[in-house]
């Protein structure tokens, strides 16, 4: 797509540090592989998209589908071994992270792009208190002493709405409730003010009433700070809340990527319709649902063609032979579908 | 409408919270389940919605007597299922079973698929007699739309969806009349889930079952249920048919959790007002007094804390609702699929 353009324009090594615009966060055709003792297991195979300052991409697919790798990997947080990245790029800013020295990527790490999890009970640590370790990273990142960390502290737990932020300061991890919890994670990941925020499935592990706080805390904070937000979800309900654009990833690769309003009226791929006609609604009565048949693909076997041709109602000859790859329909919107024109042109 | 089959009559489950080793001393009640009442009909499927620690998991634990209620009962048919005991209980246990939520725990990873739902059958010979039961296995397979060819296969061998099948069919081996299902799709993918709640409903019409459908998630629940039973903090809140607690919400709590719940639709965004609830959950060792939503409710009065509201239909609705303020309240705008 066009946006390569922009960011080939951009010299390695640059740093890119108070260049104006250009893409903030791409990947670009990136690739893992998991080898294992039982054999290699394709998990990423070409995955494209950005985000800009300001704007919220969900990354949209069920388990396995390569969405929380692709994190990890911009991340620089890939389990290695098992994972290897065996192509593409990860720019922030223009610059590719992968061949960045682990000093460097690690001066991104929290400044420039932060991740929040979804299990805050164990991504927190459960010896030291919640505000230590929010307050460590100003003593070591931005050289503050204690007394000042503190109260910088204190105040990231007040913008994420901890009630009691003082007394809470010194409360362990186990102490807080769930919700509690994933406010202080975010407190903690945007203690240094990133430019990107990676969330990973922030709220699959809360209540209804407890995940629409902090869908609302994240959208604010956003909005607030013109982050970048990655929101990495398998829930179609949270996305059509507060993405502005979607990336649909099916065994690894995108199969569909479209603005959100357009993604919902109108999917252009099979594997986008079949998930959107098979979530119950709260707002529509009963009746069969219909349903996705079959399982996602073993990764270590993805079938050829298209991967999901096997699941497919309108797989033809021609999936089973040819990899259909993410190309524009219409404005704004690609499709990986042999058919996508027809999806698209239907009534 | 017909009799009911299973009728819980306040139902209290208590837990002791202990402090000390050698001298162990009660300090306290997690009041998990406090008394609940509901019946369950025939043929029926009741949801039970609520978020977590409001003591839905609690409630199947005690309907299925892995756990004696403190007190209340639990009357299958007449019978006050905790009162059973020896034979009577086993010829119980055949006519209620269990679906779990994770299929990655509740099936033992060293029995073929063959035993797993084998087993059932050793406990309950007058079933199936000794030589029928690998052809019944087959056909239970079948069923549930596995590959009966699959009989020899270990659990690890079956993906999330398929797992969930396997638990399925163990709890139908014995042709129950009530499967007590505890939040049964909440581990699956969505295109996995919408292939096993269509397989339960297929049951239910097959079979005639009665579930009790325990699920934190409201679409799921209005999706497969014609009533539901809607809990906060171990009390049952809100009850009524599907509709009535859908599109006519009494209860402040009902309707905050309704209000709450994503809907795959960005064209409502904006036009969707959503309730917020402050704080969290209270805890269940020391719930407030009088109604215990009133410390998070924005309806609360001076008689909230005072009284605790009772489950009953209220002026201008047509359901029990347990709050003193019943009103109704169109949350969400139905359209018929």
């Amino acid at each position: 797509m066009s946006d390569i353009l922009v960011s080939e324009q951009s010299a390695p090594g640059s740093g890119g540090s108070g260049r104006p615009s250009g893409r903030l966060l791409e990947v670009d055709d990136l690739r893992v592989e998991f080898r294992t003792r039982d054999g290699v297991a394709k998990v990423i195979n070409g995955v494209t998209y950005h985000v800009d300052a300001g704007e919220t991409l969900a990354v949209l697919g069920e388990s396995g589908s390569g969405k929380s790798v692709t994190a990890q990997t911009i991340m620089g947080i890939l389990d290695t071994p098992p994972g290897f990245v065996t192509g593409g790029q990860v720019r922030f800013h223009g610059k590719d992270m992968l061949g960045m020295s682990s000093e460097e990527r690690r001066r991104i790490r929290g400044e420039g792009i932060a991740m929040i999890f979804q299990d805050a009970l164990s991504a927190l640590n459960p010896v030291f208190t919640v505000g230590f370790q929010i307050a460590e990273q100003f003593r070591i990142r931005r050289g503050m002493g204690r007394a000042e960390a503190k109260k910088r502290a204190i105040d990231m737990l007040d913008q994420v709405k901890i009630p009691n932020a003082k007394g809470r300061f010194n409360n362990y991890p186990h102490q807080f409730s769930g919700g509690m919890r994933q406010r202080a994670m975010i407190a903690m990941s945007l203690a240094l003010d990133p430019e990107v925020l990676i969330a990973d499935e922030p709220t699959t592990a809360l209540d209804v009433t407890v995940q629409a706080q902090i869908m609302d805390l994240l959208a604010e904070l956003q909005r607030e700070r013109q982050m970048g937000m990655i929101l990495i979800t398998h829930d179609l309900g949270v996305v059509a809340d507060v993405a502005d654009r979607i990336a649909v990833m099916y065994a690894g690769r995108i199969v569909e990527e479209a603005d959100v309003y357009d993604l919902y009226a109108k999917p252009a791929h099979p594997y986008t319709i079949g998930l959107i006609d098979s979530i119950p609604r709260m707002d529509e009565k009963g009746q069969q649902l219909r349903t996705i048949k079959g399982l996602p693909p073993n990764l270590m076997n993805i079938p050829p063609g298209c991967p999901f041709n096997p699941r497919c109602p309108m797989a033809q000859p021609v999936c089973r032979e040819k990899v259909p790859p993410l190309l524009q329909v219409g404005s704004g919107r690609a499709s990986a579908c042999h058919f996508a024109e027809e999806l698209v042109n239907r009534d | 409408m017909t009799e009911n089959i299973l009728e819980v009559r306040d139902l209290v489950k208590h837990y002791p919270v202990t402090q000390g080793v050698v001298f162990k001393k009660t300090v306290g009640q997690v009041k998990a389940v406090d008394g609940v009442s509901f019946g369950l009909r025939a043929g029926e499927t009741l949801g039970v919605v609520g978020e977590s620690g409001c003591g839905k998991s609690t409630l199947a634990r005690v309907l299925m007597n892995l756990e004696k209620p403190t007190s209340g009962s639990v009357v299958y048919k007449g019978q006050d299922t905790s009162k059973l005991s020896g034979g009577a209980l086993r010829r119980l246990r055949r006519q209620i079973q269990l679906v779990m939520q994770d299929p990655y725990t509740s099936l033992n990873p060293r029995m073929t698929v063959g035993d797993l739902l084998g087993e059932p059958f050793e406990i309950h010979p007058e079933v199936a007699p000794k030589g029928s039961r690998r052809a019944k296995v087959r056909e239970l397979l079948d069923l549930v739309g596995l590959n009966p060819e699959h009989i020899n296969r270990y659990p690890h061998q079956f993906s999330g969806g398929q797992r969930q099948r396997i638990g399925i069919a163990r709890a139908l081996a014995l042709r129950p009349e009530v499967i007590v299902c505890d939040e049964p799709v909440s581990a699956l993918d969505v295109s996995i889930q919408a292939q096993v709640m269509n397989l339960l409903e297929k049951l239910q019409g097959e079979f005639g079952l009665s579930y009790v459908f325990i699920a934190h998630d409201l679409s799921v629940v209005r999706h497969l249920s014609d009533r539901v039973a809607v809990m906060y903090l171990g009390k049952v809140v809100e009850i009524g048919t599907e509709d009535e607690i859908y599109e006519r919400p009494t209860h402040p709590y009902t309707q905050a959790l309704l209000s709450a719940v994503p809907v795959p639709d960005p064209t409502q965004r904006h036009n969707k007002t959503i309730i917020r609830l402050t704080g969290d959950v209270p805890s269940p060792i020391s719930p407030p007094s009088g109604c215990r939503f009133r410390t998070r409710c924005w309806k609360a009065q001076d008689v909230c804390a005072e009284q605790v509201p009772l489950l009953e239909i209220r002026q201008g609705s047509d359901h029990p609702s347990a709050c003193h303020f019943a009103e109704r309240r169109e949350i969400v705008a139905t359209s018929e699929a």
